[in-house]
């Protein structure tokens, strides 16, 4: 390679359009992703520090809208609401996506149908999931009224309407859309994994379950980063399934950051305050995606 | 001979869109708003026809969506990019953040001319003027502190339309042993601020309510009379079906126009409901104020708030329309379509119904007596930051089982948010 590299002779107009044009046609993109993304991150994160009310302002104020934050009751109830519904709805996701995975690749007959059945929630938008299960799980005309009419008069599912239960809903709801998902990242993955090594393992007496537990799912590891990658940025920014399904509600019980983020930067005039709930969301991914990133790439490097 | 024809359509399109901008800035005004639902879109159109013969174009620009979040975002990218419309759908308090904004014209022209001063309550009056000078332009009046009965319901529990909280609650009880839902509410956090705030107004009057909810006086906020207020609002709690959180407040309204329910604490924008329904005030159901509150009347005032125009003839045109929003026929045919009252003295009342009239006769009395009052949770009374953090005290404290001492001393806490 570096034997080429230095043997490359005077580069002519085509060489030098082979090597620019690329970066030319990409360049748009890398600015606008630029401002965009990082120049509105740094403009949030310069915001968060001053007095902004209704519009930005440029009134330095430190970090005293990190202190109304932390002052702010439903602030916390918002951060403990996201610390139930990611670890709920990644752990969830997770297992059950696997488990129809690895049930799936048992080579049955229907694995196309039903592939795509658990992959069509998917295709729905987070608005019609929270809207569909807010009807479903409505005590007055969903679940509970159904089986109580079915002759169960004292069966009780008002996790909907219970302030202490209604986060969960939001778990049930997110669940629901996103296993599917998930079977379907560990299904490819599954398909890669090597049947000689199977064999193998077969012949030499191994059982199922222990092949699953000790080969196949280990070998699965590069796609258990990809799922918890995109779930917990799914979890973390969160805002349309919690506002269609119970808006924050009973009251403020099942809050998220992304509801309160909005509701305080655009209804109360708090533009400051928002912003600095937007970079704690902000710090949340970063706390959780760096680690990750930082194990997959020493992992990646160790296997080379 | 393909661009030939382009590069002429091209000219044509750029001559047009250029004749438009000026015309545009000659003669047009353009009106932000978030009306666009049948009656009130209808109410629109009469402005424009009223400005249109006048010789003044209209230009609309509604955002419909998200209760005016939608329009509201829409208007504050246009006021920064130094585009503002000639005039917005803002209230309350609003007004004052955008004239610190600097960003109002002043309409004292048009109000002199049209002795609004004379015409308009003075408490409403001050909600239209930044620093002393009008600024915006007020098209209705809501009333909240309202309860809806059901006759029929009351008539087969065997009870009265109350006046007092004891007879509220006799009420509520007699209707709860009759197997029906005495209480129709949506348990969205603004209504329960609108339930809460008619309480306030009946246990502690129209004083004790300015005091704690608009001048938000600590004494006030921590006195006995506030964790009264909060006991008879967890007391209302008992009678509210366990279903009603995140419902909608049409549905709670449909509720009593069933006869599922007996009652309904909110604003007159209910009378819709009921006339949607083909039913008769006074007969199919009855718009009664909530319990203790007789002499005393909390209004929402929507109006027209009137941005800076550089171009004098752009100024001239807001002018004309702040008259023609302040004139008795458009205020006469707005609020016959909106289901509130108009704003001003001096509009014939013929054609409202008997709700309204009573609206406009407590509204006039209570002018005089001192008991009319801005509506804490309709964002008339106190900034958008501080009305939030009261209505996540007063949503915790209808979704929980807090105290309502602990209610008490959130909203002392709630009352410093600014």
């Amino acid at each position: 390679m570096s034997a080429v590299a230095s043997a490359i002779p005077p580069r002519s107009l085509r060489g030098l359009a082979d090597e620019w044009l690329p970066r030319i046609v990409l360049s748009p993109t890398l600015a606008m992703s630029l401002v965009f993304v990082y120049g509105f991150i740094v403009w949030t994160a310069y915001l968060s520090l001053t007095e902004s009310r209704m519009m930005p302002s440029f009134d330095f104020a430190g970090l005293a809208q990190y202190a109304r934050l932390f002052d702010n009751e439903r602030w916390w109830t918002s951060a403990k609401n996201l610390g139930i519904f990611g670890s709920l709805f990644i752990g969830i996701s997770v297992v059950l996506g696997l488990l129809i995975a690895i049930l799936l690749d048992q080579k049955i007959r229907t694995e196309g149908a039903l592939r795509a059945i658990y992959l069509y929630p998917m295709a729905l938008s987070f608005i019609v999931t929270g809207t569909a299960w807010k009807w479903i799980l409505n005590p007055g005309l969903g679940l509970e009224k159904l089986v109580r009419d079915w002759g169960y008069p004292n069966f009780t599912f008002d996790w909907l309407v219970n302030s202490n239960l209604s986060i969960y809903t939001v778990v049930i709801a997110g669940v629901w859309q996103s296993s599917g998902f998930v079977m379907a990242l560990f299904l490819a993955g599954l398909r890669g994994v090597d049947e000689e090594i199977i064999k193998a393992a077969q012949v030499d007496g191994a059982s199922l379950p222990r092949i699953y537990w000790k080969i196949v799912i280990p070998s699965l590891r590069p796609v258990f980063f990809s799922v918890l990658l995109i779930l917990s940025h799914i979890a973390i920014k969160s805002f349309d399934l919690v506002m269609a399904l119970t808006a924050g509600g009973p009251g403020n019980a099942s809050d998220v950051p992304a509801i309160f983020m909005y509701q305080f930067s655009f209804n109360r005039g708090q533009l400051g305050l928002g912003a600095a709930a937007a970079m704690m969301m902000l710090m949340t991914i970063v706390a959780v995606l760096v680690p990750l990133m930082y194990l997959e790439t020493r992992s990646a490097r160790s296997a080379r | 001979m393909l661009s030939k024809r382009f590069v002429r359509t091209a000219v044509a399109g750029a001559v047009l869109a250029l004749a438009g901008a000026v015309q545009a800035q000659q003669t047009s005004v353009e009106v932000l708003h978030w009306w666009t639902s049948g009656g009130e879109a209808k109410s629109v159109a009469e402005l424009k026809k009223i400005l249109e013969s006048k010789g003044y174009g209209w230009k609309d620009f509604a955002v419909a969506g998200g209760g005016g979040d939608a329009a509201d975002t829409a208007l504050k990218a246009r006021v920064v990019s130094g585009n503002a419309p000639t005039a917005a759908q803002v209230k309350g308090p609003k007004i004052q953040e955008w004239g610190n904004e600097g960003a109002l014209a002043n309409i004292d022209a048009a109000a002199k001319e049209g002795k609004w001063d004379e015409l308009l309550p003075p408490v409403v009056a001050n909600v239209m003027k930044y620093k002393g000078q009008y600024v915006a332009a007020p098209v209705n009046v809501h009333r909240v502190n309202w309860l809806w009965v059901n006759p029929e319901v009351l008539k087969k529990a065997g009870a009265q339309p109350p006046q007092t909280w004891d007879q509220f609650f006799d009420a509520a009880d007699k209707i709860k042993k009759a197997g029906l839902i005495a209480v129709a509410h949506g348990g969205q956090p603004w209504q329960d601020a609108t339930v809460f705030e008619s309480v306030v107004l009946g246990v502690g009057g129209a004083d004790f309510y300015r005091k704690s909810l608009v001048q938000l006086d600590e004494a006030s906020i921590k006195s006995p009379t506030m964790l009264k207020s909060f006991d008879t609002l967890g007391r209302i709690k008992t009678y509210i079906d366990k279903d009603s959180p995140g419902r909608d407040w049409n549905l709670a309204t449909a509720m009593v126009i069933n006869g599922k329910a007996g009652m309904q604490f909110m604003g007159d924008w209910a009378k819709g409901e009921f006339t949607a329904a083909n039913k008769v005030p006074g007969k199919d159901f009855l718009c009664i104020n909530s319990p203790g509150t007789a002499g005393s009347y909390t209004f929402n005032i929507d109006s027209f708030v009137m941005f800076k125009q550089k171009d004098p003839a752009a100024q001239k045109a807001q002018l004309a329309l702040a008259s023609a929003i302040m004139s008795p026929e458009f205020q006469e045919v707005f609020n016959l379509n909106k289901g509130s009252i108009p704003v001003r003295a001096g509009v014939p009342r013929g054609k409202f119904d008997s709700c309204a009239t009573k609206s406009m006769d407590d509204m006039a009395a209570s002018t005089k007596s001192g008991g009319l009052v801005p509506s804490m949770a309709h964002e008339m009374a106190i900034p958008g930051s501080t009305r939030g953090a009261f209505l996540d005290v007063v949503a915790k404290f209808m979704n929980s089982d807090m105290t309502s001492q602990q209610a008490v001393d959130a909203m002392v806490k709630a009352s410093k948010v600014k």
